[in-house]
């Protein structure tokens, strides 16, 4: 099943750490805020979207079932 | 039961609020119906939208909230945070006993054992509604003990998981991605929001039916709204509108044309006077103009006023109410705002293309990324005002302005200190 990275921009901080780890999917906007593709998660870049989850530090990213 | 109430429906016809027995004298008592169905059926039948600003059908609402389990909530939403907009307060002041009768039966409707009413923080009113509801008691018209929250002065509060937050005793702040608030919203219940003119709406169906309700309006948007106007004489009122009828005849455009008109409010849209001229108050007409009716405000700029200085008027105050709570709007609207300001006063030390592109880069920056549709809503007014007042841009790129006066035009709240942080 298709899985898109999603951001709480509540929660989101503008740490960063999220577009170091995945580059292809997650770019930073000019004040440091990630933008995140439009489009799916590849299966080869999984492992890395779930981390990327896991260890941001404000828990602002979640990965979610694509309507 | 009385005959059906004449045109307006929703004000009195002089203007004068209607206390307790003129009400009772008017439309009788509050119009329970026994049970669920044959309510929202009527209200199925009339068409009715919810006049808080995003004309979703009333009946769907109800219908969620009455299938849940559990105890359920019915909220009025009387919050009225857009500065432009004087219609729910009007309604409260003049006609409580509607709104009033229509959060009983809408609570009767979806079997709701809680009910509150949640409005704008002011003393008088809140004075004239506990006074209004201590009679009803007396009178034995409500079934359920109604609570008065008070909204803080916001253009955001009534915003429906700021008002959940606010109802259940917190902060009047935008929540991300809240569930379904008809699953779970003021404590964990399934709730109604609906807005205080919708309920009235409801009261009166409830008691004149859906084919009386149908008399005016449009086969598609049935019924009458109230509007807040601002008429390029300086005039301003609140009055009561069938829905398709004219912008002209509304705004008087006929006599006092002025150069453009706003629709919807702050996060609305202005429209060139052309287009005004051949559209309606209908979202079926106003929809593929880039505007839609909101909740109901329409402002004739007048002669002799600059729209961009009027613009970032504002959008700086669209600003200085950004939650906050999300990076890009907090980031964002600020810019926005700034650049917009230093175009309008001739201080922008960039050209006016330049200023063009970071607007239009921030707009997008901005635009889907928050918790609420503040950013978007913002972004909607900007571009609206950059297309139809680029000849004023055009002026102002060269120093020049057309404006004749140096008084200001669209009301926008004097920020009291302390403001930034009163949420609740």
């Amino acid at each position: 099943m298709d899985q898109r990275l999603r951001v709480n921009p509540i929660l989101c901080s503008g740490h960063g750490l999220c577009a170091e780890l995945l580059p292809e999917q997650i770019t930073l906007d000019e004040w440091g805020y990630p933008l995140l593709a439009d489009e799916p998660v590849p299966p080869s870049l999984g492992r890395l979207a779930r981390r990327v989850v896991s260890d941001c530090p404000e828990l602002a990213l979640a990965l979610v079932r694509q309507r | 039961m009385t005959s059906a109430a004449l045109f307006p429906r929703l004000l009195t016809a002089t203007g004068e609020p209607m206390d307790l027995m003129a009400h009772l004298r008017a439309h009788g008592r509050t119009p329970y119906r026994g049970g669920p169905g044959i309510l929202i059926d009527a209200v199925e039948a009339a068409g009715l939208t919810g006049r808080g600003g995003a004309a979703f059908p009333t009946h769907r609402k109800l219908a969620a909230v009455a299938g849940q389990k559990g105890i359920r909530v019915v909220v009025g939403n009387g919050a009225e945070g857009e500065p432009a907009s004087a219609k729910d307060k009007a309604l409260l002041w003049s006609s409580p006993h509607l709104v009033l009768d229509g959060l009983q039966v809408a609570a009767e409707a979806v079997g709701a054992r809680r009910v509150h009413l949640y409005i704008h923080r002011d003393p008088r009113l809140l004075r004239r509604l506990q006074g209004a509801l201590a009679e009803r008691v007396a009178h034995r018209l409500d079934r359920i003990v109604v609570g008065v929250v008070s909204a803080p002065p916001r253009f955001l509060s009534g915003e429906k998981s700021a008002l959940v937050g606010r109802v259940q005793g917190g902060s009047a702040l935008p929540r991300f991605a809240p569930p379904r608030i008809s699953e779970r919203g003021v404590r964990g219940a399934p709730t109604l929001v609906q807005n205080v003119e919708t309920l009235a709406q409801v009261a009166l169906i409830a008691r004149y039916g859906a084919g009386w309700f149908r008399a005016v309006g449009t086969e598609q948007e049935p019924g009458s709204m109230l509007t807040t106007l601002w008429r390029a004489d300086g005039s301003n009122a609140v009055r009561e509108s069938a829905i398709g009828a004219a912008i002209t005849d509304l705004l008087g455009l006929g006599d006092q044309p002025g150069q453009a008109v706003l629709v919807g409010g702050y996060h609305g849209a202005w429209l060139t006077l052309e287009q005004a001229r051949q559209l309606t108050l209908s979202n079926l007409d106003l929809r593929p103009a880039g505007a839609s009716v909101g909740a109901g405000v329409l402002a004739a700029l007048p002669a002799g006023h600059c729209g961009l200085v009027e613009s970032a008027r504002v959008v700086r105050y669209l600003a200085l109410e950004s939650a906050g709570q999300c990076g890009p709007c907090l980031n964002g609207l600020p810019r926005i705002a700034a650049t917009l300001s230093q175009v309008a006063d001739h201080r922008s030390a960039r050209t006016t293309s330049a200023a063009h592109d970071d607007l239009e880069r921030w707009s997008g920056l901005v635009e889907g990324r928050g918790a609420c549709h503040h950013p978007d809503g913002t972004v909607r007014f900007l571009r609206t005002a950059l297309t139809v007042f680029a000849a004023e841009v055009g002026l102002h790129q060269e120093r020049r302005c057309s404006a004749t006066t140096g008084e200001t035009f669209l009301p926008i709240p004097e920020a009291s200190p302390g403001h930034k942080n009163d949420w609740s």
